[in-house]
């Protein structure tokens, strides 16, 4: 196995869905090729740092907001004509 | 907001009469319950819909759109959208799936929207291998995020998922951040598992070779 068919497979050997023979032979690669070896250390980090820290804040005061203006537009669109607005809002 | 379910609450097979056996055999997604229940008049129902799946459809959009005013506006536009469209979910996919790709579709508009004159769809950005040759080979600091604050890592990792082509930046979004499976990332974007595979693959390079840049063992610290 070479560097780029190491590349093609990287997906799947991530994702845990390669086959056992494959799956040696990209073990084999990974323990006599460095750069492949960075690259999966330094990919799979990647995806870590993502998962790790969300970069786009969702405060309470936005999911409120959003959901008050969405059930509003709902009850406003006549499909639930007979529901009226509740002054209690449903506990979290 | 009131809710029009009765006190005694009714089967599932109520709801849904015509369920195959091999639906009843096994325990139902907490969500099918919910829908059937909204699709029979109860708000309370949708409203904890949107309680669920608020967060990662805003995420999902921001990401796409990189921009958080649209995220807002099609955060709003997919759960009405699902609303007014219940009806038509059939179940065959898990609900999130289905507002996903509704989220999908409503980013991918806006960015067309923005840039009037340039076609945004998923496969704009597939014509060539650039992304799926690495470059940098340098490991990175043992642990990477420790050289900056809280905020100067939120601003790295913002800006360098919005350098990713839309195509990229959304496949990696729904498999990696937001978790789908492949097959759930190929049903929301009405892509072949096989593509979905390719773009990852791709998406995933790009991002390492572009944190490498803040990450990289050896590299002065750059700031966002």
């Amino acid at each position: 196995m070479n560097c780029t068919d190491f590349l093609a497979k990287l997906t799947d050997y991530f994702d845990g869905e390669i086959e056992p023979e494959l799956l040696a032979e990209v073990k084999e690669h990974l323990g006599t090729c460095s750069h492949c070896d960075v690259v999966v250390n330094t990919t799979r980090k990647t995806i870590d740092v993502y998962r790790g820290h969300q970069p786009y804040e969702f405060p309470d005061e936005l999911s409120d907001r959003l959901r008050k203006a969405i059930m509003d537009r709902c009850v406003k669109s006549g499909v639930y004509p007979e529901v009226e607005k509740s002054a209690d809002p449903q506990p979290r | 907001m009131a809710s029009l379910t009765p006190s005694t609450e009714p089967k599932l097979t109520d709801l849904v009469p015509d369920l195959p056996p091999d639906v009843l055999a096994e325990p139902p997604h907490p969500d099918v319950e919910l829908v059937a229940r909204a699709k029979a008049g109860d708000t309370a129902a949708f409203e904890q819909l949107i309680r669920q799946y608020e967060r990662q459809i805003f995420r999902t959009a921001q990401h796409i759109t990189q921009n958080r005013e649209d995220a807002e506006d099609i955060t709003q536009d997919v759960f009405f959208k699902a609303f007014q469209k219940l009806d038509q979910f059939q179940g065959n996919s898990k609900f999130s799936t289905w507002l996903v790709r509704i989220a999908v579709n409503e980013s991918l508009m806006r960015l067309r929207k923005r840039k009037t004159s340039k076609t945004v769809s998923m496969d704009q950005d597939v014509q060539t291998d650039e992304g799926s040759i690495p470059r940098d080979f340098a490991e990175w600091r043992p642990n990477p995020e420790q050289n900056y604050n809280q905020a100067e890592l939120a601003e790295i990792l913002r800006k360098t998922i919005a350098g990713l082509p839309p195509g990229f930046r959304t496949v990696f979004t729904l498999r990696d951040i937001e978790n789908l499976s492949t097959e759930e990332t190929a049903e929301a974007l009405g892509l072949s598992v096989p593509a979905v595979k390719s773009r990852l693959l791709r998406a995933r390079l790009q991002l390492r070779e572009r944190l490498s840049r803040y990450f990289g063992k050896g590299k002065e610290p750059v700031k966002a």
